[in-house]
């Protein structure tokens, strides 16, 4: 942890483990997902906060009730999508409420910088009944986790925090505090209140909406709710990242700061929208706050103006609202008037993935995709996956696909996920298809850690969050209880090897598995042997076969077309010898 | 009166701790600070990019177009994609290195030539500094950042030179002290 004093530098994220940690928080549990991980990482490095990435959010959920009925003051934290899984149990403890307090954290994604759609999840507060806080910089993020443990036990209920990737990946002054000592509580037995049959949910639904009423009550006189006056020709309601920008193309206006925005706080909006001459909701995403505004009677300007879809900036507000801001647009400088090449992400040097769909595309399989770094054999040269849903799709697309289309695709057909997306939610696809007789191929591609939101251990791993030896997943055996008798376990970078058993899977006629095992080359302490690759470039005879490879340090010199391989880049995997025709790339033999 | 600094470069390349030295500087110098990126998925090889700001009171983390006033650039490529943010007249500090997309280096999209006189045919100030190379002269050239770091610390007159070396020697593990003490210096001195 980075300090300065009582002060520390700490993204919006590192601020949320911060509060829970002064909160007194004891438990936390996740599944990483961008851009929400950094929570359980940061709740990880404090003693006092015993930390845990589950095997998906919907687990990391329930084993925070279950923390909190436990009497642990407790946090999970999920990307938004990530909340979708979660949903069942989120809905229902909205209904049982806590014994210590609860904090959910939604880290949505505006814009879409690594995620598969634009969910507004500040609808899952309203849909669920659970109050909401929605900070604007990582001093917030700080203060509502706090603020939300004590509205948490005061109510008797679940409080969820809505970031977004601003905030989540913003970095700001925090002033830090001490930790606070929860009381102690345990499990007490309470029928009525924590199993929802039937007959104790109806009650418990009336008692939500009594919460609602309340705390609706309280969040007009909330601190985190509060009236900055300024210019009344202007008003502007807004919350989270969109107040720091609204507050950069309209420093003079009159605010409507909401922190707390569910339950509405109607009367507050009422006063504020009455004092005002032009109302303006500022939010990114859906209309949330806009849709109550106008529910109330009072008109305003918002999504007629404001764009719906991407993130906002001061640029967009600024462009959108032009004739109401009192200063011209930035003069910018001009862009080049040359084409600027874009920059996609890139599988790794020694990605253990890129022989996978060198292969498939080789073979030309039809590939039902997942969510992961492999997500990137769908980007050229690879070309090699045509369907990708969300978490654990791929199985059971691929089912799907088989029984639309029968014996057109069969031999053909490939699911591709990795290990830590089979345990999510690819396990109970592979029984699916076991069951209702599907007979495509899954490929597993293990590379023993949680790799595209920055290396989070799982159950292939080996270790925990905090670093303890555990127990590591069989997944030959975990496929084979599943009912998949013909499992093959390949290395990856043995592309022959690779190839023949994939045409063997395409032809069987039950469903099979490929494990291909082999550890993300980024990992920490993962030092393989490896030998010298290099390049006779008077051998070369511009096949392109290496360019298939989609691999950054394999170049094309410009001059004479030829490959040239990027010493800097090169970690010496040596696919690229293993495809190249004229033999100019070799590698060296390994010492006997 | 707040300063906006926008670092470029790709995936790999340190912007990420550049940034982070950048920033605990400011707050060092007593300045409020804000600082943005996007990690996730553009890590792996990809245009990568920090917004820092500082100032009396920062709302947006975000620096607006035509607003920022140093662009460190740690790619030539990426130098030039990100001009639009620059205010007239700002200063580009530009790492002269040359990183291909996949895009180039598959032979279908072909780098900019003479990046350095584009720039310079811009009406913006440029320094164009060969950091990588002088990564590799002190034995790393994993410190480019802290050698491009060295030249842009130079022209931030609200921070004062001292606080610079004291924030590597807090921030770093003491293995890489020295190396990256002498990187900045390398840095300070070269342009």
């Amino acid at each position: 942890m980075k300090h300065s004093g009582n002060r520390a530098f700490l993204s919006g994220n590192a601020a949320i483990a911060r509060g829970a940690w002064e909160a007194g928080v004891r438990f936390a549990s996740a599944y990483p997902g961008t851009p929400s991980t950094e929570i359980l990482e940061h709740c990880g490095t404090y003693a006092e906060i015993d930390a845990q990435w589950a095997v998906n959010e919907k687990t990391a959920m329930e084993t925070v009730i279950g923390a909190c009925y436990g009497g642990a003051r407790s946090i999970c934290a999920q990307k938004h999508v990530g909340l979708n899984v979660a949903a069942d149990p989120f809905f229902t403890v909205a209904y049982t409420g806590v014994n210590a307090g609860l904090v959910i954290v939604s880290a949505d994604d505006p814009g879409m910088h690594s995620s598969q759609n634009e969910q507004d999840n500040r609808f899952y507060a309203m849909m669920s009944k659970i109050p909401m806080f929605e900070p604007s910089n990582s001093q917030e993020a700080k203060d509502m986790t706090i603020a939300a443990i004590k509205l948490s036990e005061e109510f008797d209920t679940p409080v969820m925090i809505r970031t977004t990737t601003r905030i989540s990946h913003s970095e700001g002054i925090v002033s830090l505090g001490e930790r606070e000592k929860a009381p102690e509580r345990e499990f007490v037995r309470d029928m009525a209140k924590y199993c929802v049959l039937p007959h104790n949910a109806r009650k418990l639904h009336a008692k939500v909406e009594e919460r609602q009423k309340k705390i609706a009550e309280l969040g007009c006189k909330s601190p985190f709710n509060r009236i900055e006056d300024g210019d009344k020709s202007i008003g502007i309601i807004a919350s989270g990242i969109s107040y720091c920008h609204a507050r950069e193309v309209f420093p003079n206006a009159s605010y409507l700061k909401l922190g707390l925005t569910y339950p509405f706080p109607a009367e507050l909006i009422k006063k504020f929208a009455a004092s005002v001459e032009k109302l303006i909701v500022i939010e990114e995403n859906d209309p949330f706050l806009e849709t109550e505004v106008r529910a109330l009677g009072i008109s305003c300007i918002g999504k007629d103006r404001l764009p719906i879809c991407g993130e906002l900036n001061p640029d967009i507000i600024h462009e959108s609202l032009k004739e109401l801001v009192d200063r011209p647009m930035p003069t910018t400088t001009p862009k080049a008037t040359v084409d600027i090449p874009v920059r996609p992400p890139v599988l790794c040097p020694g990605c253990p993935h890129r022989g996978v769909f060198y292969t498939l595309r080789k073979l030309n399989c039809t590939v039902t995709g997942d969510i992961g770094c492999y997500s990137l054999g769908a980007f050229a040269p690879h070309n090699a996956m045509h369907t990708i849903v969300c978490m654990g799709a791929s199985i059971t697309n691929a089912l799907g696909i088989e029984k639309a289309m029968k014996e057109k695709i069969h031999g053909k057909l490939v699911a591709v996920l990795g290990e830590s997306t089979f345990m999510h939610s690819g396990i109970t696809g592979l029984i699916d298809t076991v069951y209702n007789k599907g007979r495509h191929v899954t490929m597993i591609l293990d590379n023993s850690i949680t790799a595209m939101t920055g290396h989070q251990e799982n159950p292939a791993s080996g270790k925990t969050l905090k670093g303890e030896p555990t127990k590591v997943l069989d997944f030959a055996a975990m496929c084979r209880a599943c009912g998949i008798s013909n499992v093959h376990t390949v290395d990856p970078f043995d592309l022959k090897l690779l190839e023949s058993t994939l045409k063997e899977a395409l032809n069987d006629t039950e469903p099979s598995v490929i494990i291909t095992r082999r550890p993300c080359f980024l990992l920490k302490n993962y030092k393989p042997r490896v030998q010298l690759v290099s390049i006779n470039r008077a051998k070369c005879v511009k096949c392109g076969m290496c360019w298939k490879l989609g691999c950054p340090a394999i170049e094309v010199n410009p001059d004479d077309g030829k490959t040239v391989i990027n010493s800097a880049l090169c970690v010496h995997c040596g696919l690229c010898a293993a495809v190249c025709r004229p033999g100019a790339i070799t590698q060296a033999k390994e010492e006997a | 009166m707040t300063t906006n600094i926008l670092l470029c470069g790709v995936g790999g390349q340190g912007t990420l701790l550049a940034s982070n030295l950048l920033a605990e500087c400011a707050m060092e110098a007593g300045f409020d600070v804000k600082k943005s990126e996007i990690h996730g998925m553009a890590q792996r090889g990809g245009s990568v990019v920090s917004h820092v700001r500082f100032g009396e009171r920062i709302c947006s983390p975000i620096i607006r177009k035509g607003e920022c006033d140093i662009l460190l650039a740690f790619e030539e490529l990426e130098a030039l994609r990100w001009t639009e943010y620059l205010k007239p007249g700002g200063l580009v500090i530009t790492n002269a290195q040359n990183i291909l997309p996949m895009s180039v280096s598959a032979g279908n999209a072909v780098y900019p030539k003479n990046i350095t006189q584009i720039l310079a045919g811009m009406s913006v100030q440029t320094i164009a500094v060969d950091a990588i190379g002088k990564a590799s002269e002190l034995g790393n050239q994993k410190c480019l950042n802290v050698v491009l770091l060295g030249v842009l610390a130079r022209r931030i007159k609200e921070v004062k030179a001292e606080i610079w070396p004291e924030m590597i020697k807090k921030m770093l593990p003491a293995k890489l002290q020295e190396l990256n003490l002498k990187a900045f210096t390398t840095g300070w001195n070269l342009a």
